[in-house]
């Protein structure tokens, strides 16, 4: 299948008041259309800055970001992103946040057509009753179910998730991840999921990324089986703990507490 | 509304002028120590005329001010609140204005301009106002979270689309707090500059008048005069914060 994110031998350095900062360098990423990448490594070795890379907020200093073949050069309008912080509009109604990507991408769709997509997305993630209701009245984990909702109502070809579980208590987070498949079932997207949770990161993605610690690379891939439909069991199999012990050894190489030759 | 939210704060008023009445009473106080509440209906009956006219002219230059530190306020507090450089650049300075007391410049203003009465009330109503909406719609600006702005960026979205969309509407909860403030301090500019140039107009005038003639029930007239012009005020503040930002009140 024809890889619909590429990136190749990027390099980039931010330049701080205390001197420049390298933060990716020899970053290698592919995702062919349809997949799920899921990215993890250590804290602060720039998995953020890869995000904001794909979504074109950002131009790497040296390589390639490309999607459909197409090189970056600036933001597209076809990129969906939610965020740790579920960043609603608490002035508008979830509806209307759902709603709000609409109002600044091109669509062919009617406003009621809109509506009526806005409202299955929510009822897909659950969210069904809750329409009008104002941010401020929602739990962490509907907030960021509806953010999701927002991602998606434009039908973005790449779909940018950082670290979006990451703040909710581990009940709702498992309960999102089983909301996600859902999802992807219903709405096939392709994307890439900047995680912590190397439980998360199976469970969810067909491919596992570990990047390096500062400045990053990629340090080693992971391709996740494909059982089927995945059900929160199969965290509990030995085949999970196999990759989960793979995982957790490539992190500790990549924050330099393991030898990178240590075969378990 | 409901009768509570009318009556609670009514009653609250009439305590506060049986206990004013009551203190006057005890202590034996003459007029011109404190005039009891009893004494400010007959300097009403007597000036009323006067206090429709005066109370108008501080009314419409208090709010002339007050419009103009809203709109000077908003695009100082958007420059500074976009631009970092700018935000270096302005704010000593502001500090340093702010930091004036508007009673020293009251005389500068009034040799200035002398004989554009108006022109002078309004300008200090403004000078003194102005700087808290300025101040939090800066803060409101910069402490936009970064993921505010990618959520739209990453679509495509103009900067001024950004600001429209999400920068505005998510400022006004401190835009009207700092509005509150500001039609306070706003009086204060009016009536600096009625009290201490000698235009003959506004309620401060009044007040000087009452000085000048010992009719001390007028002086205190005059002050509940213009807590009643601020109360007025402040509550359509209030109204248009619950229009425009009622969604940032959690207590509903």
């Amino acid at each position: 299948m024809e890889d619909l994110i590429h990136i190749s031998a990027v390099r980039h350095t931010f330049r701080t008041a205390s001197g420049p900062l390298p933060v990716l360098d020899g970053l290698e990423l592919s995702v062919p259309e349809g997949g799920f990448v899921a990215v993890v490594g250590p804290s602060g070795c720039g998995k953020s800055t890869l995000t904001r890379l794909v979504a074109g907020l950002l131009i790497p200093d040296e390589g390639d970001v490309s999607v459909h073949g197409a090189k970056i050069v600036g933001p597209r309008s076809n990129v969906g992103m939610a965020f740790q912080n579920p960043v609603l509009l608490e002035w508008r109604t979830i509806l209307q946040n759902v709603l709000l990507p609409l109002e600044i991408v091109p669509t062919k769709l009617t406003k009621a057509e809109a509506e009526a997509r806005a409202r299955k997305l929510l009822a897909l993630v659950g969210l069904d009753g809750f329409e009008d209701k104002r941010p401020s009245e929602l739990s962490g984990g509907m907030k960021q179910r509806a953010s999701l909702c927002r991602a998606l109502i434009h039908q973005p070809e790449v779909l940018i998730l950082d670290e979006p579980f990451g703040a909710l208590d581990a009940f709702t987070r498992e309960d999102l991840w089983q909301i996600m498949h859902r999802v992807k079932a219903e709405e096939p997207f392709t994307g890439i999921l900047i995680t912590h949770d190397l439980r998360e990161s199976i469970f969810l993605a067909d491919q596992v990324v570990v990047l390096s610690g500062r400045p990053a690379k990629t340090q080693f891939v992971l391709d996740v089986p494909d059982v089927g439909v995945r059900t929160l069991d199969h965290l509990y199999s030995p085949e999970a703990a196999e990759m989960l012990n793979i995982l957790r050894h490539q992190i500790e190489v990549a924050q330099g507490r393991a030898p990178a030759q240590v075969t378990s | 509304m409901t009768a509570r939210q009318v009556l609670v704060p009514l009653a609250a008023v009439v305590v506060f002028l049986i206990f004013w009445e009551a203190l006057v009473w005890v202590m034996g106080w003459p007029n011109f120590r404190m005039a009891s509440p009893s004494d400010l209906i007959p300097a009403y009956q007597k000036y009323w005329d006067l206090f429709l006219l005066m109370g108008w002219q501080t009314l419409w230059r208090t709010v002339a001010g007050l419009l103009l530190a809203v709109i000077f306020g908003t695009m100082l507090g958007m420059i500074m609140g976009f631009s970092r450089m700018m935000r270096d650049a302005l704010y000593p300075l502001l500090v340093g204005f702010n930091a004036v007391p508007k009673a020293t410049v009251v005389p500068i203003v009034a040799l200035m301009f002398v004989g554009w009465h108006d022109f002078n009330t309004v300008l200090i109503a403004f000078m003194i106002s102005f700087f808290p909406i300025a101040v939090s719609v800066s803060i409101g600006l910069s402490t936009l979270e970064p993921e505010y702005r990618d959520i739209l960026r990453s679509l495509g979205a103009s900067q001024s689309t950004i600001f429209w969309k999400i920068a505005l509407p998510k400022t006004l909860p401190e835009f009207f707090g700092a509005l509150k403030v500001s039609v306070t301090l706003a009086f204060i500019g009016t009536n600096l500059m009625e009290i201490v140039s000698p235009h003959g107009r506004g309620l401060g005038a009044l007040f000087d008048s009452g000085k000048t003639n010992s009719d001390y029930p007028l002086m205190f007239a005059v002050l509940i005069a213009l807590a009643f012009l601020g109360i007025v005020l402040y509550y359509i503040v209030v109204a248009l914060e619950k229009t425009f930002a009622g969604w940032a009140d959690r207590s509903v």
